[in-house]
């Protein structure tokens, strides 16, 4: 009897314009759900059938030559779904909200962070995966373009040296930072509109596990040196600048060995290769701790690089912006000077090869934490490191060459 | 290899002499050469001499050692000063060789905060040159350290609750790998950066730059003679070698006689060790 009172509900409504009335369809009982009237006989009527009557209603409209069309197979089926992905959303929405920026992560949890902000800004990072670790751990940069075909882009990196977390959990915020400050911040947004930017959070995978799991005072790569039972080399002199020069140890047990021959390390030649196959880098900055300095070229050898000059005021005003947020105190000058010679280093490399702004930070604090820096600190170095960091971002923009 | 370690460490324990590590074979396999860097830095020594660019490294390090010194003589459990800025430096070589710094620099009490108020400092610090490493000499006048004297509440404070026989305070890791350093600890940690003050002071040169990196172990013996006895293991970070170098010591304190390093051991870290050796 019902069926056939909705049967007679779609008749009318096809066949009867002058009967057809909307009201029927909240008395209607069996659960036909219509998404749109019946105007005119001309035009479509759209109508949700509950699975218990899908069979008695086709059969009533093939039967009446009644034309129509299942545009949605399984209604239901595209809720679960666009419910899923709304949750999902929310929650990776959250994830990057509920992140901890002031704690210190292991490298899953820094690993996982990047791929929600990845995930929560498509169009603007992507993950770049430029080689593996020498334990096989894969290296990623995360990039961020609004577009363009090779770019001429900027470089940052931190954590080459494991110990200094500071760097690696700045660089998280950093991330952040950049993607939220994109399309809101007219600087950030003016240097993406012509320029990508690089960012390695973790550039020793390796070593960070290894600080992690059994000493936290771990510098180097996890290399096995033939002939030792001492391992790893200084990421940080085993590029391809004074290479094996003063200020780097040859022996395979100091901090500050250089390994075999430069560019032995993997986390340092994918870093090599990467940047000389793209070939369109402007700025190279490298994330360090501790000391509280800015420094540009050269670490091999104490001689002033020609461009000391423009990079000695482009640090210094970069200082200056970092100081305005919390008075925190940097110095300026070139690696050798400052703070040693030292041999093999990225940034000397970088320059060498006509990356002209090249520049290492040594982040919080002068050495009473040091290394160990609480965590409490981590929003606020990052903070004004950013300060820092933007004001040579922008500078590299509005300085092509 | 270990085993090898562990029985050197062992007969080395039981020497506990305060002569300089110069003078010890490190065992082959556990290296991390006390003090003076590995390698060389002979190719441009900075002409360091006349007048210093007093943000440059040369200048700094002269006054490192002028703040260790600072520390010896005028650190407490409630009191530990850090190196803000140095504002002049000179050098000059000297007759019998070796290297004499003129320094006018500032220090702030770390114990007062962040960024407590800075003291002025100028100081002479004689690097002397002789074959076997000898410290630096340090000749040294602060403004107004006497009026810098409203700890001794707390330290009397401290001094009763730990000097009771009872005592046993024993910790590692200040602070820990996160940087937190819980509130009973933060005197022992200063303590600790005042008895290792002594070590980074007689083992520094021209080539080295000293802090205390991390205390790795802290543990009370029984008081003597009115002074708390501590027993500390403290790792020292090397800023041009970048090493870390492990040293045990024992110090003793009180509020009238300060602090007093009584022994000193360098420690080699053999190296897949991580926590000090015993």
């Amino acid at each position: 009897m019902r069926l056939y009172l909705a049967v007679f509900a779609l008749l009318a409504a096809v066949h009867c314009e002058e009967l057809f009335s909307g009201s029927w369809k909240r008395t209607w009982k069996s659960g036909l759900d219509f998404w749109t009237h019946g105007f005119s006989t001309e035009r479509p009527v759209d109508i949700r059938v509950p699975q218990s009557s899908l069979y008695a209603v086709k059969d009533f409209l093939k039967k009446n030559n009644i034309p129509f069309t299942v545009m949605i197979n399984d209604v239901q089926d595209l809720l679960d779904k666009e419910k899923a992905e709304m949750v999902g959303n929310a929650k990776m929405e959250r994830n990057t909200k509920s992140f901890n920026f002031a704690a210190y992560h292991d490298l899953e949890t820094l690993y996982s962070f990047m791929d929600t902000l990845v995930a929560s800004h498509p169009n603007l990072i992507s993950k770049v995966h430029i080689g593996n670790s020498y334990e096989n751990r894969p290296m990623y940069a995360l990039k961020f373009s609004t577009g363009g075909v090779s770019r001429p882009a900027i470089w940052v990196d931190a954590g080459i040296h494991s110990r200094e977390w500071v760097t690696q959990a700045s660089a998280a915020w950093i991330a952040n930072k950049i993607a939220s400050d994109y399309g809101v911040d007219p600087s950030v947004t003016s240097v993406l509109g012509q320029m990508d930017i690089y960012l390695m959070i973790v550039t020793n995978p390796d070593g960070y596990v290894f600080t992690h799991t059994n000493n936290r005072m771990w510098r180097k790569t996890r290399s096995v040196n033939s002939g030792s039972s001492c391992r790893g080399a200084d990421p940080n002199r085993n590029w391809d600048a004074g290479f094996g020069g003063p200020g780097a140890s040859k022996d395979p047990c100091s901090e500050s060995y250089h390994g075999p021959f430069a560019n032995s390390e993997v986390e340092v030649k994918n870093v090599v290769d990467f940047i000389t196959g793209h070939g369109n880098f402007k700025s190279f900055i490298s994330m360090h701790s501790y000391s509280q300095l800015l420094m540009y070229p050269y670490g091999y050898t104490c001689t002033d690089v020609p461009d000391k000059s423009e990079l000695h005021s482009v640090g210094t005003a970069a200082i200056e912006e970092l100081t305005s947020l919390y008075n925190t105190r940097y110095q300026v000058g070139s690696i050798c000077k400052i703070i040693y010679q030292a041999s093999g280093g990225s940034i000397d490399w970088t320059y060498n090869i006509g990356i002209k702004y090249s520049f290492a930070f040594e982040l919080r604090d002068t050495g009473f934490y040091g290394f160990l820096l609480p965590a409490n600190q981590i929003i606020p170095t990052a903070e004004e490191t950013w300060l820092g960091l933007k004001y040579i971002m922008q500078y590299v923009r509005n300085h092509p060459y | 290899m270990k085993t090898f370690c562990s029985v050197w460490l062992l007969l080395s324990l039981v020497e506990l002499s305060p002569a300089p590590p110069v003078s010890q074979e490190p065992p082959l396999a556990c290296t991390g050469a006390p003090g003076h860097a590995p390698q060389s830095e002979t190719a441009e020594d900075m002409a360091s001499t006349g007048d210093l660019e007093p943000t440059h490294y040369p200048a700094r390090r002269a006054a490192t050692v002028a703040l260790h010194y600072l520390n010896t003589h005028h650190g407490s459990p409630f009191r530990v000063f850090g190196l803000q800025q140095v504002h002049k430096a000179s050098a000059e070589d000297v007759a019998a060789g070796g290297r004499k710094y003129k320094l006018d620099f500032s220090v702030t009490d770390w114990a007062s905060g962040s960024e407590g108020p800075a003291l002025r400092c100028s100081a002479d610090v004689l690097f002397p040159q002789t074959e076997r490493h000898s410290g630096p000499e340090v000749q040294l006048r602060c403004e107004a350290l006497q009026q810098i004297n409203r700890t001794a509440q707390e330290e009397h404070a401290f001094y009763q609750r730990y000097i009771s026989p009872d005592s046993a305070v024993s910790a590692r890791d200040i602070p820990d790998s996160y940087g937190n350093v819980s509130e009973e600890m933060q005197p022992f940690w200063r303590l600790a950066r005042v008895a290792a003050s002594f070590i980074m002071l007689r083992e520094s040169s021209e080539r080295t730059e000293f802090n205390m990196a991390q205390v790795a172990s802290v543990a009370q013996q029984g008081s003597s003679e009115e002074q708390l006895m501590l027993e500390f293991v403290v790792l020292l970070h090397d800023f041009p070698s970048q090493e870390i170098i492990q040293w045990k010591l024992l110090a003793s304190w009180s509020p009238d006689r300060g602090v007093r390093v009584l022994q000193t051991e360098w420690q080699p870290r053999c190296p897949h060790a991580t926590k000090p050796p015993n």
